[in-house]
């Protein structure tokens, strides 16, 4: 199975959703079953999984789409959602260390997750933002452990404590957490051993030292290309010493990382960053949308919810009736122009227009994009009043405004004129409602027709 | 081994349960087959493999005569048990320890490439095969072809130091073909019997460290090629086992960290994709702990 393969289906369901007349049941039923599938191959938990199927189906089915929005989009940004909902939200952002006092930060996970090479990653973040970090090695365990975080640190130019014969982490992290106090450090990362005789002895160890350490932060490293096991793993570590964020490594492979939201649900902790390859900036700020379209194998999410993010500046259907009932104003004019703006490029959302794909010139459709530019600052430049009532404009006032907005007098003239042929266009075309539904698609109304 | 597995035996025997008394039919077995799918991926079985062993089970049930009152449980039991046994049971023509003494037999130095991505643990697992293949009367060497991960070469010097054995090195950044090439020369010079050849860790999305594995493995010409993956990889051991496997070829499959709750999953992944044989096991932190992998006790544990 190649890479490309994987998620390939999801993404031609979507498509198919995209291009279904109609959304019914059993178009959802294969939605979800694909979405199941893409899930399942990227190692998120089987029970996570089912749970989130249901929800998907039910909302789906269920829910009514905001105004703007079509069904078929809005059954996409409910997947969206819900996988979000999985990682802990959209919004995240990286600890930032106190002033003032020198924090501590203790990495866990398992062995070969990549402790030691994010424990550098970390530090030369943190320094590179003006924190004077320090890096110590608590693992007396795996052979070379100290040597590999030392050679790490000098790279970077993070000093690193360590002591390559110790037999006692504790006694180890305590000195060097004497040492970097008395050095003033602002960040000290530990690394610790991820690997024991048995799981207990290890959690054992973990616990002990979080006890001495009492860290402000313990962060887990869970790797990219763990499967099922992630949830227990990063449950144990959990309930050993409380885990306050994750940083998912190794995501430079091909592996999806569905590890990652088994170990956020496990913990309850969000996911902080993720590291992207060997070097020691290969570390990245976490960017849900960038990881659940990762992670489904869909790579043009971004796009689809900047649409919805612009849809939300939409006009209401109230609005819309409004119009319609001719009681339009510059004020909704300018609305419109700022939506369709928002939309992008006139040429691409002309394109999108039902029956106005007939041949507009590119210089026609910029000269347009000018234009609408040129009048939106006009209307900024006008009185409330003006803008509810456009007949009280007079030479004066054309005159005033065309200062204030920094065009001439004629731009001004122009718009006015356009604004009174709308308003004509828009009584004649009363109670034709299809216009209208085919208007909202795209929060493109009727009347614009006349632009350029 | 018998507790980790815990999860695949209850996966089989719930399927074999729950078709015991039922007939045969497709419509019956869908619904269960669907079960059974789920519970080897929850036991870390890759989705593609087990929709591939769901389906090659489907195959050679549907259709199959039962009588009324007879109980089909010994008959789906046994169907399972030759889908596994022919996925886990795929042949090499020799053993790992045949091929040493074959070559050794011919007085040249018996070269082992070990690959994989990172943190799989391959240099403990060399650490392993070396102190068994010591306790098997053969003299050893470990070359440090691990010349870019910080740590690696002193990890391999402390370990060959535990072993009494000798660690062919280089300087961090020289090429790492050179030094397994130096470790295959001071084998022959000093008459040792095998050189196990450390490299470092590679996502098997890059491709010029792929490339770079596949010169350490022109220029040493293995005699085996051993793929070290982690018992608790997911759905990636699939693509890491094909890509490693269609730069230098695989010859056996270790596993790691079977100790670490592993489900054993990813052994019938593993074998099922590229078709060779999982020959050992790690089951722990110390040198000893490597186990010989028996397909035929592996499926025993599992479908009781």
């Amino acid at each position: 199975m190649s890479l490309e393969g994987l998620g390939k289906s999801l993404r031609s369901t979507l498509a198919k959703v995209f291009k279904a007349s109609r959304v019914d049941k059993e178009l959802v039923k294969g939605l979800v079953n694909d979405l199941v599938r893409a899930l399942l191959q990227a190692d998120v938990q089987v029970d996570l999984v089912i749970d989130l199927a249901k929800r998907v189906e039910d909302r789906a089915l269920n829910e009514k789409p905001p105004p703007g929005v079509t069904r078929r989009e809005h059954i996409v940004k409910v997947v969206y959602d819900e996988v979000v909902k999985l990682l802990g939200g959209e919004n995240v952002s990286s600890p930032v260390p106190k002033l003032g006092k020198m924090n501590v930060y203790m990495l866990v996970g398992l062995q070969g997750s990549g402790k030691t090479t994010t424990a550098c990653k970390l530090a030369s973040f943190y320094q590179r933002r003006g924190f004077r970090t320090g890096l110590i090695c608590a693992d007396v365990y795996r052979p070379g452990a100290y040597q590999q975080l030392k050679q790490l640190g000098d790279k970077a130019g993070v000093p690193v404590y360590g002591e390559p014969d110790g037999k006692d982490p504790v006694k180890i992290v305590l000195d060097g957490l004497e040492l970097f106090r008395r050095s003033k450090r602002d960040l000290v990362i530990i690394d610790t051993a991820g690997r024991h005789k048995d799981e207990e002895s290890l959690m054992k160890e973990v616990k002990e030292l979080y006890e001495v350490i009492k860290p402000d932060e313990v962060i887990l490293t869970v790797d990219a290309t763990i499967g099922q096991q992630a949830y227990s793993q990063a449950k144990a570590f959990h309930e050993a010493v409380g885990v306050g964020s994750i940083i998912v490594t190794k995501m430079d492979g091909s592996a999806r990382g569905g590890g990652a939201l088994s170990a956020v649900a496990a913990t309850g902790a969000p996911v902080k960053f993720i590291g992207v390859g060997e070097k020691l900036d290969d570390l990245e700020v976490f960017n849900p949308r960038r990881f659940v379209a990762r992670l489904l194998g869909f790579g043009d999410i971004e796009g689809l919810l900047e649409k919805f993010k612009r849809a939300e500046l939409k006009v209401s259907e109230k609005e819309a009736r409004s119009v319609l009932m001719g009681r339009f104003t510059l004020k909704d004019l300018y609305k419109q122009m700022e939506s369709l703006r928002k939309l992008g490029p006139l040429k691409s959302i002309i394109s999108h227009l039902p029956g106005f794909s007939y041949g507009l010139s590119d210089e026609l459709l910029e000269e347009a994009e000018d234009k609408m530019d040129r009048w939106k600052a006009i209307i900024e430049s006008m009185t409330e009043e003006e803008r509810v009532n456009p007949k009280v404009l007079n030479a004066s006032r054309v005159r005033r405004i065309a200062r204030g907005a920094g065009v001439s007098e004629r731009d001004v003239k122009e718009l006015i004129k356009y604004y009174e042929r709308t308003v004509k266009l828009l009584k004649a075309m009363r109670g034709r409602r299809s216009l209208l539904r085919a208007g909202r698609r795209t929060g493109f109304k009727v009347p614009k027709v006349d632009i350029g | 081994m018998g507790a980790l597995l815990e999860g695949l035996r209850k996966a089989f025997s719930s399927f074999i349960e729950k078709l015991g008394s039922k007939e045969l039919s497709s419509k019956e077995l869908q619904p269960v087959l669907e079960e059974l799918k789920l519970s080897l991926v929850r036991n870390d079985v890759a989705y593609t493999v087990a929709e591939e062993i769901c389906s090659e089970i489907a195959e050679k049930l549907s259709g199959v005569k039962v009588g009324r009152f007879e109980d089909v449980r010994p008959l789906v039991k046994k169907t399972l048990r030759q889908v596994l046994l022919e996925t886990l049971k795929t042949s090499y023509e020799k053993g790992f320890l045949e091929t040493v003494k074959a070559k050794v037999s011919k007085g040249e130095p018996a070269v082992i490439l070990f690959v994989g991505v990172n943190g799989s643990g391959k240099t403990l697992t060399i650490a392993k095969v070396g102190r068994m293949l010591l306790r098997n009367g053969f003299t050893v060497c470990i070359a440090c072809s691990d010349t870019f991960r910080a740590g690696a070469i002193e990890q391999v010097e402390i370990l060959a130091k535990r072993l009494g054995v000798r660690a062919i090195k280089q300087t961090y950044g020289s090429d790492a073909a050179a030094v397994a090439y130096d470790a295959v020369q001071y084998a022959r010079a000093h008459g040792i019997n095998v050189v196990l050849i450390d490299t470092a860790g590679r996502m098997q999305t890059r491709r010029n460290l792929m490339e770079e594995m596949r010169k350490i493995a022109r220029v040493t010409n293995p005699d085996l090629v051993v793929f070290v993956g982690d018992s608790l990889t997911g759905n990636d051991a699939v693509n890491q086992a094909e890509e490693f496997m269609k730069y230098v070829g695989i010859d056996f499959v270790i596993l790691t960290k079977m100790d670490a709750d592993a489900k054993g999953g990813a052994a019938i992944s593993i074998s099922k994709l590229i078709g060779r044989p999982v020959a050992y096991i790690g089951t722990g932190q110390d040198l000893e702990d490597l186990e010989p992998f028996d397909p035929e006790r592996f499926v025993d544990k599992i479908v009781v």
